[in-house]
């Protein structure tokens, strides 16, 4: 899972498989925090032309 | 690891069996069983779930009597080289629980790192591995005849024949002790090979032109199971009957075994 | 009614207590699932009819099953964010919260399935990356995660959650960048419902199930995946229609159904083409190179014969494929959902074969076919998550505005 697991070896096998899986994992959690921030700020701006639903 | 062997060949530990001699006592099970501190059930009928590291098959020729001909078969783990270490249930743990020793030729199964999801078991087509479905229950007083040498199981964890790995390491470490470099054929033997009345199983490295198993194994009649398959086992079987032979793989109707 | 504030504007619901009736009824079997559960994790894998034989089972089937049924949210996804399928908007929710329901049970049947479930972290933590089975667990879990993500909005946009101005804020920037999270989605299900189909394929010790492939991926690996994209949204609107039945209503137009079917119909034709290919490889060169006849496989055995065959591809691929792709067949009612029953079935004969089937048949030649059937503790524990679906369907749809076109098709005098 991590390069500091002994099993961990920089071969290509490790590097497609944890490289595919950390670089999806990123995107993730990249995306999620910027929804979070940004949620917070609109928060603060007031709700800035949207009310209630939609 | 990696310093200690790098002057030394690599072995390759297999078994020869002569099925011409085995009678299907059942011994070697028995011994096996003993050894390893393989569980076992008050009621052990439903054979599909017995653990049997070592388990005898019976063949026949399936021609009807004065014809009729039988054959006892003991079926190890073979542990399978596949092509280059890739053995078909190593290749397929997720858990990196059983491994390939390149060193040794031995498929090794770590049951603290197992969390049993049998896909090893799916994978193996000899049936070499067991799980265990029940936790082990020694009948009052055994524990005192469990093998201190060998971890027992508990549930939910894969077990199968490790060609006696103990027996391995407490060989290398009488070598050790007493200033040898290599460890010699006797010192080494499984169990069942040395439990078998008849003497069919002989053990060793295949690799060793000194061993017994090197000559054996170059024997014409020598034939391994399902080597069409490409598991490149390391159990050789003996017969000097072609039908046993040809029974060791799968052919088509119009095909014929090589021997 | 008690909880009139919580259901979204514009719909009717029935009364509370029947809810709670509805609910009682489906938590009764729930419960009887969860205790078959408690059985399984207390007493040990004893309690099924696995053997060491049959180390797959039951619960692997409906993994894989669940799993290619849920692909309806990978692929909806990816038409909808991806291709701007737009109208699909309309049934969108319903097939994540349908890929959210059998992942997490997919998950919940894997945690009951190991032998020992509180070290299933090592196929993280001690991952082989050469095993498929790792490919699955994580690409799954990620997968779970992702449908997690596009779950929360639709959560957050229940009437009184949304008056909560960082839940309406955190909803509405979700919405914004979803085409990201569906694409990551799409990557991820296209590596695990792949790898499912490599776990069968590369059992080389296995003829039944070992195909040749291109390069580490076996050919079974490429046509998981596309069944998964083709069967997955016959089951989305398998429950819509199941749905609508239970509720009454028409929830989603029938264009937007039409559109899913048909792009579901070529996905299945084209599937159904490349698995006949396939299948003849195999039984002609790949089979016959390990020493087997296909005949080998289905015959002297008292379940499995040409039929299971002739039922997958035939009556769940072509029959369904060929109603589908046509648009009379998609226009009536009766001809498009028997299409997308035998879809279902189809591709769950698919996932059986490919499992089951691989553990009956034997290998070496004095071994024996081996035959099974599951004990109630498997057959509870798979009716658990079906239980456990039903219920989250009836609170989703009570208190989420999950079909956006269900007040225009149903307005409230």
């Amino acid at each position: 899972m991590f390069p500091f697991n002994f099993e961990w070896i920089w071969d290509m096998s490790h590097m497609v498989f944890m490289g595919g899986l950390w670089y999806a994992l990123t995107i993730l959690g990249i995306g999620m925090t910027w929804c979070i921030v940004k949620a917070i700020i609109d928060m603060g701006k007031g709700d800035g032309g949207h009310h209630g639903h939609h | 690891m990696k310093n200690e062997h790098s002057h030394q060949t690599t072995k390759k530990f297999g078994m020869v069996i002569n099925l011409d001699l085995c009678t299907g006592c059942g011994s070697c099970m028995v011994a096996c069983m003993a050894e390893n501190n393989v569980p076992f059930k008050p009621d052990e009928t439903d054979k599909l779930k017995s653990i049997t590291w070592m388990r005898v098959y019976r063949l026949t020729n399936g021609k009807p009597f004065p014809e009729t001909d039988v054959c006892y078969l003991p079926r190890p783990c073979q542990h399978c080289e596949g092509h280059d270490g890739h053995s078909p249930c190593v290749s397929v743990c997720p858990a990196t629980a059983t491994d390939y020793d390149s060193l040794t030729g031995i498929v090794s199964q770590i049951y603290t790192r197992c969390f049993g999801c049998r896909y090893c078991m799916a994978a193996c087509p000899y049936h070499a591995r067991y799980f265990n479905w029940y936790d082990p229950v020694w009948p009052d007083g055994m524990e005192k005849y469990l093998n201190p040498n060998v971890s027992p199981r508990m549930r939910g964890v894969v077990e199968k024949c490790s060609f006696c790995y103990h027996r391995y390491q407490a060989a290398k470490d009488r070598a050790y002790v007493e200033g040898q470099r290599d460890i010699a054929e006797e010192d080494y033997q499984t169990a069942c090979t040395q439990a078998c009345p008849a003497g069919a199983i002989t053990f060793g490295d295949l690799n060793n032109p000194d061993h017994a198993v090197y000559k054996l194994k170059q024997d014409p009649r020598a034939f391994r199971l399902l080597e069409r398959l490409g598991t490149n086992t390391k159990v050789y079987y003996i017969s000097s009957k072609d039908w046993v032979r040809k029974a060791g793989d799968n052919y088509l109707p119009d095909e014929r075994p090589k021997k | 009614m008690i909880d009139a504030a919580l259901i979204p504007i514009g719909v009717k619901r029935c009364s509370f207590g029947k809810f709670l009736l509805g609910l009682a009824a489906v938590g009764a079997v729930l419960l009887w699932g969860v205790y078959a559960m408690l059985l399984c994790w207390f007493k040990g894998l004893n309690q099924t009819n696995m053997n060491d034989y049959y180390g797959f089972a039951l619960w692997i089937w409906a993994d894989l099953a669940v799993i290619a049924l849920g692909g309806g949210a990978f692929f909806s996804g990816f038409l909808k964010y991806l291709t701007g399928k737009d109208e699909l908007k309309n049934i969108i929710n319903y097939a994540v919260l349908i890929g959210f329901i059998c992942y997490s049970s997919a998950l919940l049947i894997l945690a009951i399935d190991v032998g020992q479930p509180l070290r299933s972290w090592f196929i993280f933590w001690h991952a082989n990356v050469h095993s498929m089975l790792t490919e699955v667990a994580f690409c799954l879990s990620c997968y779970f995660g992702v449908l997690t993500i596009e779950f929360i909005p639709l959560i957050l946009e229940n009437r009184q959650l949304n008056k909560i101005s960082f839940f309406h804020h955190l909803a509405h920037n979700m919405h914004e960048i979803m085409a990201v999270f569906a694409a990551t989605g799409a990557f991820l299900s296209f590596f695990h419902q792949g790898s499912l189909g490599g776990v069968s394929g590369v059992l080389f010790g296995r003829p039944f199930a070992y195909r040749e492939g291109l390069f580490i991926w076996p050919w079974t690996f490429f046509l998981f995946t596309w069944s998964a994209a083709a069967y997955g949204p016959c089951f989305t609107l398998m429950i819509t229609k199941i749905t609508e039945l239970i509720s009454g209503k028409k929830l989603v137009k029938d264009n937007v159904i039409e559109l899913l079917a048909k792009i579901s119909g070529w996905m299945m034709a084209t599937y159904i083409v490349a698995k006949i290919i396939d299948t003849i490889y195999w039984a002609t060169v790949t089979a016959p190179s390990k020493g087997f006849l296909v005949s080998d496989f289905y015959t002297n055995n008292a379940f499995y014969g040409f039929w299971i065959l002739i039922a997958e591809i035939l009556l769940g691929g072509v029959v369904p494929a060929l109603i589908l792709i046509t648009p009379a067949g998609r226009k009536n009612p009766t001809a498009r959902n028997t299409a997308i029953v035998l879809a279902v079935i189809g591709v769950c004969i698919n996932r059986w074969v490919m499992v089951l089937q691989t553990m009956a048949a034997p290998v070496m030649t004095f071994d024996k076919w081996a035959l099974y059937y599951p004990s109630w503790q498997e057959v509870a524990t798979t009716v658990l998550p079906v239980a456990y679906g039903a219920i989250l369907i009836m609170i989703c749809y009570r208190y989420l505005p999950i079909f956006p076109q269900e007040p225009e098709l149903n307005p409230i005098d």
